[in-house]
């Protein structure tokens, strides 16, 4: 069995978050998604009819 | 009997003309000049540039459609704006050069009542040494040929990672003074997906570079965003994505130069560097597409319509001040030129009265700062307000009478990816207004309800759906005066 080595820390990509199992899994659920497409085009409507 | 001309038929240029065209009655005449032969949906252009959609299917004929109402289009590039007229023709005119095949180079002038600038951007390849597809080692996707060409060069390089072959990608901007970091911040994602599509995503090594100070800066100093009970920062979004995507990023950069296979760049702290590529998509800068402007004693009175960019001055507050001074009213609201009220610019020919992001120069003087974004959504709303105000004023109001300032306006970025509806996913970002109002909303000078991110399938839907409203709108199809702009 080969020795686990230490991952290194202090790189670029040791920073940001990164998404869990269930965030990734919400993003590609139709039914979830289905509810965050109408308040992304509410939103976005409400952002177009702002704008003019 | 009035005569509007508009130069440019892009979506600021195209939109004026459309919603001039419903709301004139028809003995007024409307003229569209635009030296491209057809209208282009350039946000779906990244989609061409990996290969998911034809350049057929982002594009249309222009004369098809103008034929179909009483909008006059001629495909000639302008040349030279004579607001004055001059000493044989009495009204201001604009002289055009045609850049039909069958009367290419044929020089002629129209006279107007109203002229619309909506030529858009020069792309600016020259600024950077090997930039560009025509006469550099890098491709683009600011147009649809464009974008066709770099997807023909991705799928070559595709193939040789099939092969088992290990390549450098290098996406983003070609400039210190680039804008548009949104087109390219799409088209990484894709390129990222479709290697994954292919399966060998393992054998890329993809790195981002930017004139941005933090990623997600956008050429907007960045934005605020709710996320997790906590009111966070864009660039902790977008970090977030790049780490998932196993995309490396350098910031801070101008690119200088670039050889074949080499980019050359300078970062903020002053050191230079170079970078190693087999693929790169680098924006350009971009500037005023150099139209001219003359008195009625054809004196050359460039300098006082247009700014040193080339693009057009309108009613901002040009007044050169330090970066904590700047405020969202210095922003133009009717786009008129303040040297003549029949003279309008919208969409990306408006001179900007500063930049967004806080100007930063590198210790050897070297601007590095993204330049403010002109994207679909502001262009449309300023075409709207300056055809509206143009109506108004045939009908004898004195000054404008409809406003679209940045700073009371909001845009939209989609990164969508992937071609099938059920396995694309996408990065939605919107932002209210573009401008900071610090005076409206003083802690983050945006709107926190509007100004938001998120990641998923409904994103992509709705790019999706974006793309065909939009086309079915500007291809001027039974209804699209009831979609939004």
């Amino acid at each position: 069995m080969t020795k686990q080595m230490n991952k290194e820390p202090y790189q670029q990509a040791y920073y940001p978050p990164t998404p869990t199992g269930i965030t990734r899994y919400m993003r590609s659920n139709i039914l979830w998604q289905l509810v965050r497409f109408a308040v992304i085009n509410f939103k976005m409507l409400k952002l177009m009819r702002k704008s003019h | 009997m009035s005569k509007i001309v508009i130069l440019g038929a892009g979506i600021a240029g195209h939109t004026a003309a459309r919603h001039l065209h419903t709301l004139l009655p028809a003995e007024h005449q409307i003229v569209v000049v635009s030296p491209n032969p057809q209208w282009n949906w350039v946000p779906s252009n990244v989609w061409v540039g990996v290969g998911q959609m034809a350049e057929k299917e982002v594009t249309f004929d222009l004369a098809e459609i103008y034929k179909k109402t009483r909008i006059d289009f001629k495909q000639a590039k302008g040349i030279a704006i004579h607001p004055e007229g001059s000493s044989t023709l009495g009204k201001p005119y604009v002289t055009i050069e045609s850049t039909l095949s069958s009367t290419a180079g044929q020089m002629e002038s129209i006279e107007y009542d109203y002229l619309i600038n909506a030529t858009g951007p020069k792309l600016n390849f020259g600024a950077t040494e090997g930039l560009g597809p025509d006469h550099g080692h890098t491709v683009s996707v600011c147009t649809a040929a464009h974008a066709s060409e770099a997807n023909h060069k991705l799928q070559i390089i595709i193939e040789a990672l099939k092969r088992g072959e290990k390549k450098t990608i290098v996406i983003g901007t070609g400039h210190g003074t680039c804008t548009c970091q949104g087109a390219a911040f799409e088209y990484i994602y894709n390129v990222d997906h479709v290697l994954r599509e292919a399966g060998v995503r393992q054998h890329a090594r993809i790195v981002w570079i930017s004139n941005e100070y933090e990623l997600g800066d956008f050429g907007m100093g960045g934005v605020h965003i709710e996320r997790g009970g906590y009111i966070t920062n864009g660039k902790t979004f977008a970090e977030s994505l790049m780490v998932e995507r196993g995309i490396e990023w350098i910031i801070r950069a101008h690119t200088k130069k670039i050889e074949a296979g080499k980019i050359h760049y300078e970062t903020l702290d002053g050191t230079f560097h170079e970078l190693d590529f087999d693929f790169s998509m680098l924006i350009p800068p971009f500037s005023g597409v150099g139209l001219k402007a003359y008195n009625k004693a054809n004196e050359d009175i460039t300098s006082q319509v247009f700014a040193a960019s080339g693009f057009m001055k309108v009613d901002a507050d040009y007044t050169a001040r330090p970066y904590a001074e700047w405020s969202a009213g210095d922003w133009p609201k009717t786009y008129q030129n303040p040297s003549y009220r029949n003279l309008f610019a919208i969409g990306i020919a408006f001179a900007p009265p500063h930049l967004i992001s806080k100007p930063m120069q590198s210790a050897n003087g070297t601007p590095i700062n993204p330049a403010p974004p002109r994207t679909g959504m502001p262009s449309a709303a300023m075409a709207i307000a300056v055809a509206k105000s143009i109506c108004d004023m045939i009908n004898g109001a004195e000054a404008p009478t409809h406003t679209a300032s940045m700073a009371k306006m909001g845009a939209a970025c989609v990164a969508s990816t992937g071609a099938h509806l059920l396995r694309g996913s996408a990065a939605t970002m919107t932002v209210y207004p573009i401008v900071p109002d610090y005076e409206t909303y003083p802690e983050y000078g945006r709107d926190l309800e509007l100004t938001f991110g998120e990641i998923g399938l409904a994103g992509h839907w709705l790019k999706t759906l974006l793309h065909h409203t939009f086309i079915y709108q500007a291809r001027l199809k039974p209804g699209w005066r009831f979609l939004p702009d």
